[in-house]
């Protein structure tokens, strides 16, 4: 232990901090799409997966680099939430919730393969943006800029999301929908949009972080396969459908894994589901959740 | 859930039928088809026998199913190969693990309901698989293979594939009888009953808890029996065995074959295996077609073969 360096602490912080940031954007999903339709999503990983490829699929097959990928990519796969909603889910409301996350478990598994039977399963590599390239000395570490660029926006999406639901009027009319949907409807608002553009929301966060993700790691059909099983955890630990759970779960499960890699490497892929047993123990419902 | 349908009182009688009559094909089968094939297939039964009265008879849907398969191989296959143990005790030892790591499931996952609750069983699996993975026992990416398949009781050398045949199938039509008496016995009558509602269980004086946690534990021991029978027979217990793919499978095998119904995990599992060992050429698609299949039953074909031939019978399978 004494021979832990600062670099290395400071390092592994930091990736720490990215992964985190990962995992609060697409937590943050969840919760936003659990909250309003019940769904437990399973094909968010799927989706996540789908925003990167489709980042690298504008590259290679239009030449639209990253920044235009970044707008493009989320509300592609938003729009395909949103058609996946409407076609599919919605046909499920009155059922017990379990077939939501069936149906959405198939969805996953067919998107998967289908990328996987056409690309194989080899990364992809996808390059830094030249603006981002580079990096700062910070003495300590070196800090590379497309890296301060994630935890950035994150932080800003995961912010300015929270505020969104929580303190406009539009979220109220969200917040409102999950309490009592027939209320809101007779208030003139039409819930089944309401339902379907917040899907196409959550679905398009995920898009994001696969976009976000895309130069970090190398773009592959697998790549939200086993985040999604961590992500699942820290929602459990949130809190379901607590946003704030979420976004300071997803934050802080990041670094506590990053931290653990220094300590004892071997544990750090089981950090979270530990954490997550520990939580369910003292607080079944999760570090913010209501009930 | 999808079967109200089953009513206890309703005529048992023509259950006998049904048992003698897969008792008969199970006797007749190894002619016509590969032996190895058809214990895969009994294996995966059991194994959705044990994950339906969890789902079916309960309601608590699990994601962590493989996890129980996969110890129960592992640990059948490391005292097998490592302590050269025999097969019965290997077995014996696979369910244990089932058991064992099915108590310590249970209690936590109970904690939490409904969708939760899988969510739960999700995480938990895999962390085994993670340990799994990174163990010194298991061999990580390779398994453990090479397991012996021994001799049974010291008496039947269990190298010969129909030796070896007869037992699993033994086994199998034990599990199924004992899946049958389990799910129309006054217990099985308390687990529906938490599975309708659990707040009425609750307020008739059933102590939801202990019946949540003691079907827990008996689909989980269930779950490692099919597990370590899989480690003996094809001699190789495998990483495949406790990943999540493996539990979406078992939900998909009870789905097909009717969740709820006593035959329908073994029609599904019979469905899933073979229709797998067909399209294995197709590689990739074959995971697509199961996705598929997936979105194809929540939408439109809940209730499941055995469910659809119930409705039509309008008797219980």
């Amino acid at each position: 232990m004494e021979s832990i360096s600062v670099q290395i602490l400071a390092g592994q912080l930091l990736i720490g901090l990215i992964n985190g940031s990962f995992y609060a954007i697409l937590s943050l999903g969840l919760a936003i799409i659990f909250g309003l339709l019940n769904v437990v999503n399973f094909a968010h990983g799927a989706l996540y997966m789908l925003g990167g490829m489709c980042a690298w699929m504008l590259m290679t097959y239009a030449g639209i680099g990253y920044w235009w990928a970044l707008i493009i990519a989320p509300l592609v796969v938003g729009a395909f939430g949103i058609v996946l909603e409407r076609a599919l889910l919605a046909r499920l409301r009155d059922v017990d919730h379990i077939y939501g996350l069936l149906l959405t478990f198939g969805v996953a598994l067919m998107l998967q393969s289908l990328f996987q039977g056409i690309y194989g399963s080899a990364g992809m590599p996808y390059a830094i943006p030249g603006e981002l390239k580079g990096g700062w000395n910070l003495g300590f570490i070196f800090l590379p800029k497309y890296r301060a660029w994630i935890i950035g926006v994150s932080v800003v999406i995961c912010f300015g999301t929270w505020y969104a639901i929580e303190k406009t009027r539009l979220g109220s009319y969200l917040r409102a929908t999950t309490e009592n949907p027939e209320l809101v409807e007779s208030f003139g608002i039409n819930v089944q949009v309401l339902i379907a553009l917040t899907f196409g929301v959550g679905t398009g966060l995920a898009a994001l972080a696969g976009v976000l993700a895309a130069p970090v790691y190398s773009v592959s059909p697998q790549m939200g396969v086993e985040l999604l099983t961590v992500v699942f955890a820290i929602v459990v630990i949130g809190g379901m459908g607590s946003v704030l759970g979420a976004i300071l779960g997803g934050f802080s499960l990041g670094i506590i894994e990053g931290l653990t890699k220094v300590v004892y490497p071997e544990a750090s892929s089981v950090v979270v589901f530990v954490v997550m047993i520990l939580v369910i123990m003292t607080r079944p419902a999760g570090l913010f959740g209501k009930h | 859930m999808a079967s109200a349908l089953l009513n206890p009182n309703e005529s048992r009688g023509h259950f006998v039928w049904v048992f003698l009559a897969l008792a008969v094909a199970t006797a007749i089968l190894p002619a016509f088809v590969y032996p190895l094939f058809l214990m895969k297939m009994m294996c995966f039964a059991m194994f959705a026998i044990g994950f339906n009265l969890l789902l079916g008879y309960c309601g608590l849907l699990s994601l962590g199913h493989a996890a129980f398969f996969g110890a129960g191989g592992y640990t059948a296959a490391f005292v097998a190969a490592s302590w050269g143990l025999s097969p019965e005790a290997a077995v014996l030892f696979g369910t244990l693990a089932g058991l064992i790591l099915g108590v310590a499931f249970g209690l936590l996952a109970i904690r939490r309901h409904g969708i939760y609750m899988t969510m739960v069983t999700l995480g938990l699996a895999q962390m085994v698989y993670f340990i799994v993975l990174q163990s010194p026992y298991s061999g990580a990416e390779d398994g453990i293979q090479g397991v012996p398949r021994g001799t049974l009781f010291g008496l039947f050398d269990l190298r010969s594939d129909m030796t070896l045949y007869v037992v699993v199938s033994v086994v199998f039509m034990l599990v199924l009888l004992g899946s049958y008496r389990l799910t129309y016995s006054p217990f099985g009558q308390v687990l529906r009953a938490v599975r309708d509602s659990e707040s009425r269980a609750t307020s008739l004086g059933l102590n939801v808890r202990t019946i949540k946690l003691t079907v827990f534990a008996i689909s989980a021991t269930i779950s490692g029996l099919a597990g370590s029978m899989k480690a003996i027979i094809f001699q190789i217990a495998t990483l495949v065995d406790v990943h999540l793919t493996t539990s979406g499978e078992v939900v998909l095998m009870t789905l097909i074959g009717g969740v709820g119904t006593v035959l329908g995990p073994v029609v599904g599992a019979a469905v899933l295996v073979t229709s797998q060992n067909y399209l294995a050429g197709f590689g990739q698609w074959v995971t697509f077609i199961q996705g598929f299949i997936f979105v194809v039953l929540v939408l439109a074909f809940r209730e499941g073969i055995v469910g659809l031939l119930i409705r039509l019978w309008r008797r219980p399978l």
